[in-house]
């Protein structure tokens, strides 16, 4: 596939190709160190009872068992399961039928596409302030319904513990389903346009067309943006801050604003560590499937 | 292509097809306003609608003066336009002590973004090229975990980032969270380099390794130049990623660096004082000026620079 030096007639090991290894240096380093050395340095200390400064003494599973019967911590995690559930489907769907959409020689596709995608461009702390307002009942979109004439209407996600994850999904979903639209499109466009020309010929309608043959063949697109969703959603943090500061009470928090506060606020070390660890046990669960299907299953590397 | 103008033509003259001269290619000729276009048209701008919303939202709140918005409602366009939101956003508002606005997190930004982005091209690119060109042995091994490592959440490893910065004595300046972002920042662009590169013409390669020239020389002299449309791409990608970051920028920075994105939230959601809503949109209209023009300026390019997220290696 590339070029191989392996002909060169250097004579020591080591010092052949020598410029390339103290190019990858950085490379190295940051894999050796930071991704492999930082994270099972991080699970190691989980298994500490740290409090303000990291210190090995153990203490099993203590700061997990602590960690499960925080009702902080299980919030997050039925919140980061229900926001997760519904930012996949919805985005996921949503993006499918835009691109559906897009992709029917449509004019003025370039227009539509930089207006789906333009919130993309912008700060996770930017969409949530700006939703934060859309949202106050006393001036937003409440009140707008309300002066319409429609006076018990009721929306105020963020200050009513039981929906406002919900409030946090709809400005998660107007950043993100543009790119998600996006991903759809040109997996679309790499299908070849006989498929539509022979369904047509065989009088297979659109609609079945694309659930029955597009769909399926687009099974490596759809697994790939799924899989950039999930991560994505794992990491959710900068949105709920600037949004509701995990409030009202305790309602919006999620993991990764669990795992700051812990470390950096509460100063209880071995907590963050042990949800951080979690983190990363949700995020390999996510992973490894894929990963295994991906580049596993007998294809030879390089 | 083809297709597609010959359609557009056939549609353009939908009286009289006939005057195609190229025969029956193509799709039957559709009348504009079939029901079908109406869906499809329908659909796409109440779509658009919807992700307008929020932008036009912010802009005329931050044109209001604060009775206004009181008053009425958050769609009206302002009555009376003032731009003294905007002023005081820039140069008023207040974040704890400071008053000194949103002007000092902008610079952060600027003193933050611009190192980071140089930076983490440079050595991403390098990497690349030597990941393309010049594979060693177990260079793919050291690939494989970089790109593993980009799936692991950032709180896995902050804390020891944290201690190494520490111990470097870079903890909390600027340079540190340089460092931070040139981390973060190489798994994704070495994957575009050296996607990239590995697609150039192996010939150029082997021709100048001919005429002797080395690791270096063909970086500088060959690969660079040849490649300035990815490293746009990179650019792109690296100035609104690193202009937006949130998290870092308040792990690894001290207050008097933080940047526009922690500035921004600090002020917005601050706890004391009257709420001054027509404020914070203009701080917030601000903060996304950057990328927003980015985005704007780039166009097609962008697409390119986010979907490399989703190319796999």
């Amino acid at each position: 596939m590339t070029a191989q030096t392996r002909g060169s007639a250097r004579p020591n090991q080591w010092l052949r190709n020598l410029n390339a290894k103290i190019a990858s240096i950085p490379m190295i380093l940051t894999a050796v160190v930071i991704f492999v050395g930082g994270t099972a340095w991080t699970v190691l200390y989980s298994f500490t009872n740290s409090k303000l400064l990291p210190r090995l003494s153990f203490v099993g599973f203590d700061q997990y068992e602590r960690l499960w019967e925080a009702p902080r911590w299980i919030v997050s995690i039925q919140n980061l399961a229900v926001f997760g559930f519904f930012s996949l489907i919805f985005s996921l769907v949503i993006g499918f039928v835009l691109a559906a959409l897009m992709d029917q020689k449509i004019r003025f596709e370039n227009t539509f596409r930089t207006i789906m995608l333009y919130p993309f461009a912008l700060s996770f702390i930017v969409t949530g302030l700006v939703w934060q307002w859309l949202l106050n009942p006393q001036y937003g979109i409440q009140s707008i319904m309300r002066s319409l004439g429609w006076e018990g209407f009721s929306f105020d996600p963020l200050y009513n513990s039981d929906i406002v994850i919900y409030g946090i999904l709809i400005a998660a979903l107007w950043q993100g389903t543009g790119l998600v639209m996006c991903l759809m499109l040109a997996g679309l466009r790499g299908i070849d346009e006989d498929i539509w020309k022979a369904a047509r010929v065989d009088g297979i309608s659109m609609w079945k067309t694309y659930v029955l043959i597009i769909i399926p063949m687009m099974r490596g697109v759809f697994i790939t943006t799924l899989v950039i969703i999930a991560s994505g959603i794992v990491k959710v943090y900068d949105l709920v801050v600037a949004q509701t500061s995990g409030g009202p009470g305790i309602a919006s928090e999620v993991p990764a604003k669990y795992v700051y506060d812990y470390m950096f606020l509460a100063q209880n070390l071995g907590q963050g560590f042990a949800a951080s660890t979690m983190m990363l046990v949700t995020v390999a669960i996510i992973i490894v499937p894929w990963a295994y299907l991906e580049f596993g299953g007998g294809r030879k590397r390089g | 292509m083809d297709n597609i103008a010959t359609k557009d033509t056939a549609a353009a003259y939908g009286v009289a097809p006939g005057r195609l001269k190229s025969g029956p290619r193509g799709a039957k000729p559709r009348r504009r306003l079939s029901r079908r276009n109406i869906i499809v048209y329908g659909t796409l701008i109440v779509v658009s609608l919807y992700y307008l919303l929020p932008l036009y939202v912010m802009i005329v709140t931050s044109l209001k003066g604060m009775p206004e918005i009181r008053v009425g409602n958050i769609f009206a366009p302002p009555l009376e336009i003032t731009f003294e939101p905007w002023v005081k956003a820039w140069a008023e508002a207040c974040t704890g002590l400071n008053c000194d606005g949103l002007s000092r997190g902008f610079w952060n930004s600027v003193r933050i973004t611009v190192p980071s982005v140089v930076i983490s091209i440079a050595v991403a690119s390098i990497n690349g090229y030597a990941l393309a060109n010049w594979r060693f042995k177990g260079a793919d091994l050291f690939f494989t975990i970089l790109i593993i490592g980009a799936f692991i959440p950032y709180q896995v490893m902050i804390y020891p980032i944290v201690i190494v910065l520490r111990e470097m004595g870079v903890y909390g300046t600027l340079t540190g969270l340089v460092i931070v972002h040139t981390i973060f920042g190489m798994p994704i662009l070495t994957l575009l380099f050296r996607n990239y590169f590995a697609g150039l013409p192996e010939e150029l390669f082997k021709a100048a390794r001919v005429d002797g020239a080395g690791f270096w020389t063909i970086y500088f002299k060959i690969m660079l130049p040849m490649s300035l449309p990815i490293f746009v791409v990179a650019m792109i990608l690296q100035v609104t990623g690193i202009w937006n970051d949130f998290l870092f920028g308040v792990v690894f920075t001290r207050p008097e660096y933080y940047p526009m994105t922690v500035q921004l939230n600090n002020i917005v959601n601050s706890v004391q004082g009257v709420k001054e809503y027509n404020v914070n949109m203009a701080a917030t209209i601000l903060t996304g000026l950057v990328p927003l023009t980015v985005y704007f300026v780039s166009g097609r390019l962008f697409v390119r620079g986010i979907a490399a997220g989703a190319v796999k290696g």
